[in-house]
This record gives C-alpha cells, sequence and structure tokens, in this order.
C-alpha cells in the first residue's frame, strides 16, 4: 500500500519542538554557554575552554559536598525506604480508615517545602521549639546551628518526615496489587509471615520500590529548599549539600563560569546514577525472569 | 484423604443476616466420599467460591459444620486441614525455581532435606514438570504455572482433599483439555478426593464422578452427569446443563397429560398427582423431534447448523423451543410438528421436579 506522502506534517511537531525549545534547550545553552567563557564585568565574554570544568572537578569543596551529598542520599535511601515498607505493611486493607491513613500520609506531601524548612527549624530551637525544648529539658543540649552533627540529624529526620509517606504510599499502592489467593495460597502452605514477605510481597513490590528508590534518590540529591533554610548549609559547610554550594557559588559569589560548569557536571551526575540504577535493578529483574 | 461432611452449612458475608436473601450460601448438607472427584458447577456469583473457601478453611461459616472422616474442622485453620488448592490465577513464588516452589510446602512443615528432594522429584514427575524443575516459576507459561500449584498441593502426601477454584480459566483453550485429562488422570492413579469449582459445564462433565449445581446459593442437585442430563430436579440445571438447555413450556398437569396454553396436550410417560404452583414441562431439544404427522404444531424460525447436529428454534404457540435435528436430516419448510419423547418430559413446579406417582401405562 502506498502511504500519502506529506512532508508538512512536520508542522504538527513544531509546537513541541518551540515547548521544549523554551523549557528546556535554551536555558540550559545558556548555562552551557558561561560555562566556557569567562568574564570581567561590563557584559564583556571571553573563551575559557574546559577550564571551569577542570576547576570544578579538582575544587575540594566541590568534593566534599558531592560526598556530603552521596553521604545524605545513601542515608535518606537506607531509611525512608524499609521504614515506607514497614508503614505499608501496617496500614489497614480496607474499611474507613484506609481513607484516613491515606489523608494523613499524604498530608507532609502537600506541605511545600520551605515550609517544611520552617517547621523544622523552629521545632529543633532549644530557645521556642517543642522538640528543641523538649530535649534540653531531658538534659540534651541540642542545637543544630553549632553541632555538626545535630545539624544533620535535623536535616535527616526532616527529610524522613517529609517524604516516608511517597514510599508508603507506593509501597502500599504494590501490595494493593496482590491477589488475596496467594495470601490464601501462602497459608495454605504454612508459610510464616516473614516467607510471606519474603517471597510474596517484596517481589510483587519490586516494580513500585524500583520507582520509590529512583524518585527518592533524584529527589534527595538534588534537595535544596529544606536544609537552606534550616542550617542554611552549616554550620560551616557541615550541611552544604550539592544544590546549597551550588546556589552559594552562582549566586553568593557569582562565579557564573564555575557555578555553570558546576550545574551541568551535577546533571550528568544524576542522570548518570538514575541510569545505572535503573540498568541494574531491570537487568536484575530480567535475569530471575 | 478424606471423607467430606458439609452439616447444616451456611454462610452470609453480613454479621448479622436476615432473611434468607442474605445468605450467599444457604442451608447444605452434603456428604463427599473418600477419592471421589466432585465438581461444583454453577454461574457466577452463585456461591460455589464461597463454599470451596468454607471447605478449604479460608472463610469461616456463619453456621453448621463441616467433618472431615468425622472429625469437627469448623473452627480449624486452614493450615491444619491439610487441604491444597489451586486458585483461578496460577499462584507461584515468582522469586523461586519451579524446584523450590514445589518444596515450599515441605519445608515449611520442617521436613528433612532428603524427604523434600525426593517427593519433589516425584511430583515433578507426576505433574509433568521434571524438565524444568531448575527453572525460575514466573517466565513460565500459564498452564505450567498452575501445575506447579497443583503440584505443591500434592507434594504432601498426607493431603485431604484438593479443591479446584476455575483452575483452568487462564489456559488456553488447547491446553485446557490437555490439563484436564492429566487431571482426571491424576485422580484415577492416586486417588485424591478431587473438588472442581467451575462454570463450565463441559468441565464439570468430563472431570467429575458426581456433579453438584448450584444456584442462588443453594445447591439444586448433586448427581452423574447422566441424571443432571436426564432428569434435572431444577430448572435451572435444566437450563445450564446442556447447549442449548431445556425447554420449559409452562403447562397444567392432569394425570398423565400436560395441557399447554392454548389447549394442545403433551402426553407424559408417568401419572402425576395434583400439581399446584406455576407448572411447567421440561424437555430437553435432544428428546423433542420434528415430524410430519404426530405432535404439536410449530411455527420454525431458524435453524443452526453446528456442525455435528442441526439445532432448530422454533415457535410452539408464542413460546420459543429449541430441537435438535440430525445432521442432514431435513427440516420441513413450515408445516412441521414437533413430537416429546414422553419418557423424557419432566414435570416441573415452581422450578422444582416434581416426582410422578407412577409409570403411565401406554408407556409401560
Amino acid at each position: 500500500m502506498d502511504k500519502p506522502v506529506n512532508q508538512k506534517a512536520w508542522f504538527l511537531v513544531l509546537p513541541v519542538l518551540v515547548l521544549v525549545a523554551f523549557s528546556a534547550v535554551i536555558p540550559l545553552m545558556t548555562v552551557v554557554n558561561y560555562s566556557v567563557q569567562d568574564t570581567f564585568g561590563n557584559n564583556v565574554f571571553f573563551w575559557h575552554g574546559i577550564g571551569w570544568f577542570q576547576e570544578v572537578l579538582t575544587s575540594p569543596r566541590v568534593h566534599g559536598a558531592f560526598g556530603r551529598q552521596l553521604l545524605f542520599s545513601a542515608i535518606v535511601l537506607a531509611i525512608q525506604i524499609p521504614l515506607g515498607v514497614a508503614i505499608a505493611l501496617c496500614m489497614p486493607r480496607r474499611g474507613i480508615w484506609v481513607s484516613v491513613c491515606l489523608v494523613l500520609m499524604a498530608l507532609p506531601l502537600l506541605i511545600p517545602w520551605n515550609v517544611v524548612g520552617t517547621i523544622w527549624q523552629i521545632l529543633g530551637r532549644s530557645d521556642i521549639g517543642l522538640l528543641g525544648r523538649a530535649l534540653d529539658a531531658m538534659g540534651i543540649s541540642f542545637n543544630y546551628a553549632r553541632n555538626p552533627l545535630h545539624a544533620w540529624i535535623i536535616v535527616v529526620v526532616m527529610d524522613v518526615w517529609h517524604w516516608t509517606s511517597l514510599v508508603a504510599l507506593l509501597a502500599y499502592a504494590g501490595l494493593r496489587s496482590i491477589p488475596q489467593a496467594y495470601y490464601q495460597a501462602a497459608e495454605i502452605d504454612q508459610a510464616s509471615r516473614w516467607k510471606v514477605f519474603r517471597y510474596i510481597e517484596l517481589p510483587k513490590m519490586r516494580g513500585v520500590l524500583l520507582i520509590a528508590v529512583l524518585l527518592r534518590f533524584m529527589d534527595s540529591f538534588m534537595i535544596y529548599t529544606e536544609p537552606f533554610v534550616v542550617t542554611g548549609g552549616g554550620p560551616g559547610s557541615a550541611t552544604s549539600f550539592l544544590s546549597i554550594d551550588l546556589v552559594k557559588m552562582a549566586l553568593g559569589q557569582f562565579d557564573l563560569g564555575p557555578a555553570a560548569a558546576f550545574s551541568l557536571l551535577y546533571f550528568l551526575v544524576i542522570l548518570l546514577v538514575s541510569w545505572v540504577f535503573y540498568t541494574v535493578m531491570t537487568t536484575i529483574d530480567r535475569a530471575e525472569g | 484423604m478424606a471423607r467430606i461432611t458439609l452439616d447444616g452449612l451456611a454462610h452470609s458475608y453480613l454479621p448479622h443476616p436476615q432473611g434468607e436473601g442474605d445468605f450467599a450460601l444457604k442451608e447444605l448438607n452434603l456428604d463427599w466420599e473418600d477419592g471421589a472427584a466432585y465438581a461444583l458447577l454453577g454461574a457466577s456469583g452463585c456461591g460455589k467460591s464461597t463454599l470451596l473457601n468454607i471447605i478449604s478453611g479460608l472463610l469461616r461459616p456463619s453456621r453448621g459444620r463441616i467433618l472431615f472422616d468425622g472429625t469437627d474442622v469448623t473452627r480449624r485453620p486452614t493450615a491444619e486441614r491439610n487441604i491444597a488448592q489451586v486458585f483461578q490465577f496460577p499462584v507461584v513464588y515468582d522469586t523461586m525455581t519451579v524446584r523450590q516452589n514445589l518444596a515450599f510446602p515441605l519445608r515449611n512443615r520442617g521436613r528433612d532435606e532428603a524427604y523434600v528432594a525426593r517427593r519433589v522429584v516425584e511430583i515433578a514427575a507426576m505433574i509433568g514438570l521434571e524438565h524444568m524443575l531448575d527453572r525460575k516459576a514466573r517466565g513460565l507459561t500459564a498452564d505450567a504455572k498452575q501445575k506447579i500449584s497443583l503440584g505443591r498441593g500434592m507434594v504432601r502426601q498426607d493431603v485431604n482433599a484438593l479443591l479446584f477454584d476455575e483452575p483452568l480459566t487462564v489456559i488456553d483453550p488447547h491446553m485446557k483439555w490437555e490439563l484436564r485429562t492429566q487431571l482426571k488422570k491424576l485422580h484415577r492413579e492416586f486417588g485424591h478426593t478431587m473438588i472442581y469449582v467451575t462454570h463450565d459445564q463441559t468441565e464439570a462433565l468430563t472431570f467429575a464422578d458426581q456433579v453438584a449445581v448450584m444456584h442462588d446459593g443453594r445447591v439444586v442437585q448433586t448427581g452423574t452427569p447422566q441424571d443432571l442430563f436426564e432428569t434435572p430436579a431444577h430448572t435451572f440445571v435444566g437450563y445450564f446443563i446442556g447447549s442449548p438447555g431445556m425447554n420449559v413450556v409452562p403447562a397444567r398437569i392432569e394425570g398423565d397429560r400436560a395441557i399447554l396454553e392454548g389447549g394442545p396436550v403433551v402426553r407424559l410417560g408417568d401419572v402425576y398427582g395434583p400439581v399446584t404452583g406455576r407448572t411447567a414441562i421440561g424437555i430437553r431439544p435432544e428428546f423433542a423431534r420434528l415430524t410430519e404427522g404426530e405432535g404439536l404444531p410449530v411455527r420454525i424460525r431458524r435453524v443452526e447448523d453446528v456442525g455435528r447436529h442441526q439445532i432448530v428454534r422454533a415457535d410452539l404457540f408464542g413460546q420459543e423451543i429449541n430441537v435438535i435435528a440430525a445432521e442432514g436430516e431435513r427440516i420441513p419448510a413450515d408445516a412441521a410438528r414437533v413430537w416429546f419423547d414422553p419418557s423424557h418430559v419432566n414435570v416441573y413446579a415452581d422450578d422444582w421436579r416434581v416426582t410422578p406417582l407412577r409409570r403411565a401405562q401406554e408407556v409401560a
């Protein structure tokens, strides 16, 4: 059969091209532009090659931020994924409590990020915050503004509070999609609760957990607002994660060139790690198939 | 293996059932012999899965008792009843190999590994999976998965009964036949008590020695496939079994005659006492014959040739009936008559079959 040829059909793709160009390509190209140029002000730029990239790649400050970022994402994932699954397992399966639980779980997800930061910033203060005062009353001197460990604790706890429900909701959806027959068969086979989890629930949740891990990794790796509000990256640079450091560099010091190179590398790292995650997990999936 | 007795069993999904309508399963007394194959046949929502789940212990009945070999197991959990169940959708443990799947129930019961290994190989040979023991279960076809489910049940030697809940629903048509034949063979060889729930009459009739037909939460008839075909105890059994189902024609019953609406008379093979209620006669299309001489006048609407025979859709005094005619038989154009074999005409009052007083003289 002859297909009608009409090259004008390409115009149908035009709106998308324009949209993507303005929303992604052009802004990204501006950054690319900055990353290879230097300026001494007066809007005069000159070519700097890959100099900024070399500088960023060898900068101890960026290395530090990168290390902290990895540690933060690892801690957050290690807490949120198991905790989210555990919460999902404890949630009721039917009845009115399902809706109550779902709404309660969704609440932290609906709060704007800087509000979350403010909530915890106040909560942890030892002069007016509930948590800070309570700890103080128990004889624990808690000060996230001066003690790096305390700063980490509050940032991690805040992120767990904010995002565990996302994992729990995803895991819950995965659990709910398991047909009742699996549980009945397990009962007939006299499988213990642990075996039901290990051989039925966990394998069936694999898909949603993969999504949860990816989402939580990307989000936690790009975290900015909450720690910025609570600790401002401090004390010192103890909680300066990549985004915070990047903003300091770009807007605080107005080092546009290095900051542009930094953000491109940052973007590539996220892309790379997400790709590796995805590939590894789908390969495991296929290997077991 | 065990004899299963259902004693006054009834179940409602409501906490405080009021009338009979609230019961998904109406009061039921049944005896299932040790080592026989039974089918529970009925349309969707008739309570057959409820009954099965009560037997397996996944559901606790509102009333009545279940006895295995005379022991009351009503309050016992599934695990203690020692039954096996194959579900509608194949249940396998995805991450395990076929071997691990089959070994799972034994390992959970703490049997020693040597026994487990031997038993798994035995069962795999029985269900024809010995060549794929080391493959992951999740990549297999639906019929292989269903065999694994079955194998997980049979791997326990002391299993009381094997229950099947529409096990062939997701199996490809060409595999259905094979699996069913295999089940039948396993039953003959190993003699497990088997209870097979289905809505497919062919499956039920070919699989089971005894078929219990369920309708609206009630077992309306239990019998051999032949009983169900020749003397349906309820008009539902008549409709549901057979293709097409039994013709039910409203009629007044007087002794050995049935008088249809409009006056025509049908001779019956038996003599009946006074029959009250909504009365009708039931006659299977197989026992009706188109003639040119005797019988009642019908108007033929349509003839369907289904290969082995022809199905004649006809109009009998405003009542639609089906008649089966032999393949190649000439169907009279319009002035046709239909003759019902008197010995196969059953009488129904309010949908239940009426037992005749005695054989009619002409036929006896």
